[in-house]
């Protein structure tokens, strides 16, 4: 589904990415973790099309399609979601109002039939239940006045409702307690498919204990230093980033 | 003595249109008509058109009016035509209940009526000038749109001829909203609509202007609207400009509310390629109440000019005003407000806020908010911003598969909707929210 090669990025000609290499297949929950300012958001922020950062090398395949050739637009047309770390507000729009312009753009991008509010309410109410949120929340302005869990919440409710074949979660689990993560997560897990992919990015074991991955990747300075099985999520867990620094800055020095 | 010369050549046009009118009315008005549009025209031709060395007018230079050869409505042609040509600027809520002028002359074979109340009197002026109302008008006329200082006032009440009056006896509420259409499309026309309202005590009643035109040439529009609202009286007022984009539309709104009485307006600027409306709204007696809100929204050629006044005499008044303006392409607008609060006006609430969103580095605002306080005890606040579209918002919304366009045009319907959401007649509303969404030649984004 996604190949990212040698993916080099800059943001204000300062070097973020240096060198990526990951490949991602249909039905895989992949984790990108490290320690703060590897590179984690700016990998979620490059693969969603963020226009202040600059890709200088590599390239990312996504189902076939060159990635970087799309507008942020067209890649969430073709099935790509990034949930923010810090979700946007918007003032004056409402929930409701941007939930189903979007899902009627994906609508058309598809040749579908758009829906009336009147259907769209429908579809709503119960994709809403998968992440637990109270309807009266869809006549608010966008993430208005909204705590922080229910923010992170409205974004896993826009995947349940976009459906995204590529879904890339950016730190949702933090500034989360503990029952708004497990809301979190199990409205995730729900929203997995065989024919679907989550690219997770975190800081933390802790979301991992309830959205298992197939794949741990830790980025360091730029880099993925190392990939594993979701034990590794546990190892670093125990030990901490230091481990990996030493053993980056060993192999850097060797 | 160059400068005289010019400005005796820019009244001139208007004297002698004067000279025509008193010719044709003077037989049909009353005679304290006749002398107070003697005054004003007097007045008028002291102060010439505004110069835009006086503070008031340093923003906006009025010069093409001045310049421009308009002609008076009664050399024109086609106002029937017109008239039928503009029928469907008729808000679906208002289709019994509508005035239609073409040229500022009243048509009553284009307006309906049928929904109004019998004891609610809607008239044209001139029609009310001939009614047993005459002597209210008189009492009220001109009264509160002084024209001793305001050039375009004055302006208008020289050439006072038709309009509105409204009256709304004791008591008597209005359901269905009462709109005053005014047409211009009759070539390089000027008109000069005057629209005078009275709600007596305990009445209540919505009142929608709309003023249109065509967009092939310049033409001008100098209207004042003076109302009069009496103790725990309600009216909601609507004034949605949208003249050609060649058009110059100057208007004076002024406001006067008693005991515990409501005032409620939203005015939209869409239109003209030069528009001025200075609205007042003086709370003379306890505890009266005003929202005075507006939307301007302009592009390339056009200038947006409100000069707001709320005066607080009396004590325990409250005033809120919400001005958002939209600014596209190479446009300019212009937000003065003032408010004014007198030694009486304890237990003053006022607030203002005045805020731009400019979608284009091209244009340009100028913003300019006046407090004057001489009460120790109230509450003001004023606050004016101006910015542009967050760069985060726009990314935050492309990423959910809106195209730039789409997510500029649904961040900019975001920004009005503070004051769209708040007008109460609903083709109003949706009116806005399709001329908003529909900006930059996006298609339609369907936000129901």
């Amino acid at each position: 589904m996604l190949e990212i090669r040698n993916l080099h990025a800059t943001i204000d000609d300062q070097e973020i990415l240096r060198g990526i290499d990951l490949k991602v297949s249909a039905g895989e929950v992949h984790a990108i973790m490290g320690p703060n300012g590897s590179g984690k958001s700016t990998l979620a922020k490059v693969l969603a099309g963020h226009p202040a950062y600059e890709v200088t090398e590599g390239e990312i395949i996504y189902e076939g399609k060159n990635l970087l050739e799309m507008d942020p637009d067209e890649r969430a047309r073709e099935g790509v979601f990034m949930a923010f770390q810090y979700p946007v507000e918007v003032p004056g729009v409402s929930n409701a109002q941007l939930l189903r312009l979007a899902y009627n753009e994906k609508r058309k991008h598809q040749g579908l039939e758009e829906l009336d509010p009147l259907e769209f309410k429908e579809l709503l109410a119960e994709r809403a239940k998968l992440v637990d949120m109270d309807l009266s929340f869809m006549s608010r302005s966008v993430n208005e006045g909204f705590s922080g869990g229910e923010k992170k919440r409205n974004e896993i409710l826009q995947m349940a409702v976009l459906e995204p074949k590529l879904a890339i979660l950016d730190e949702t689990d933090s500034g989360l307690d503990i029952d708004a993560l497990r809301i979190v997560a199990d409205g995730v897990n729900k929203l997995r498919r065989p024919d679907n992919a989550i690219i997770l990015v975190t800081h933390y074991q802790r979301i991992l204990n309830y959205i298992i991955p197939d794949y741990v990747h830790v980025l360091y300075r730029g880099r993925i230093v190392r990939s594993g099985g979701k034990e590794l999520a546990l190892e670093l867990e125990e030990k901490g980033y230091d481990w990996i620094k030493s053993e980056a800055g060993v192999t850097a020095s060797a | 003595m160059m400068t005289q010369a010019t400005e005796a050549k820019e009244t001139g046009l208007y004297l002698e249109a004067y000279e025509q009118l008193r010719q044709r009315t003077a037989s049909e008005v009353p005679s304290w008509l006749d002398r107070l549009r003697a005054e004003a025209l007097e007045k008028f031709s002291e102060l010439g058109f505004p110069a835009p060395t006086l503070e008031e007018w340093r923003y906006t230079n009025v010069a093409p009016i001045a310049k421009a050869r308009f002609v008076p409505s009664w050399t024109v042609d086609g106002a029937e035509e017109a008239g039928r040509r503009w029928a469907d600027r008729v808000y679906e809520e208002a289709r019994s209940s509508v005035l239609v002028f073409v040229n500022g002359r009243f048509r009553s074979d284009l307006s309906s009526l049928a929904a109004l109340p019998r004891e609610a009197v809607v008239l044209g002026l001139a029609d009310a000038l001939r009614s047993e109302h005459q002597k209210m008008i008189g009492e009220r006329l001109a009264r509160g749109a002084a024209f001793d200082r305001q050039h375009f006032a004055a302006l208008n009440t020289a050439f006072i001829a038709d309009g509105a009056f409204v009256y709304l006896p004791r008591g008597v509420r209005v359901e269905a909203p009462i709109q005053l259409l005014f047409i211009s499309d009759s070539g390089p026309v000027m008109s000069f609509p005057r629209v005078l309202v009275v709600a007596e005590r305990e009445s209540e009643a919505t009142l929608i202007e709309r003023y249109v035109g065509a967009a092939d040439q310049p033409y001008f529009t100098d209207a004042v609207v003076e109302i009069y609202i009496d103790e725990n009286a309600h009216l909601e007022h609507y004034k949605v400009q949208e003249e050609g984009v060649q058009g110059f539309h100057v208007a004076t709104t002024w406001v006067e509310l008693k005991r515990a009485a409501r005032y409620h307006s939203t005015t939209v600027t869409l239109g003209a390629q030069l528009a001025r409306h200075n609205i007042a709204a003086i709370l003379t007696e306890e505890g009266g109440e005003c929202r005075v809100d507006g939307l301007y929204m302009v592009d390339t050629g056009q200038h947006a000019d409100t000069h707001s006044l709320i005066e607080h005499r009396a004590p325990r008044c409250t005033s809120f005003q919400l001005y958002k303006g939209i600014l596209d392409g190479r446009s300019r607008g212009v937000f003065n407000g003032r408010i004014y609060v007198h030694r009486e006006a304890q237990q003053t609430d006022a607030y203002q806020t005045n805020r731009n969103l400019m979608l284009s580095n091209e244009a340009r605002v100028d913003t300019k908010p006046q407090l004057e306080i001489f009460a120790d005890d109230v509450k003001c606040s004023h606050g004016a911003t101006v910015g542009q579209l967050e760069e985060e918002e726009l990314f935050y919304l492309r990423t959910r598969g809106l195209s730039f366009e789409k997510a500029r045009n649904l961040l900019t319907y975001g920004f009005a909707e503070e004051v769209v959401e708040k007008i109460a007649v609903d083709s109003i509303r949706e009116q806005l929210n399709e001329v908003i969404l529909n900006r930059l030649h996006a298609t339609a984004l369907d936000v129901r």
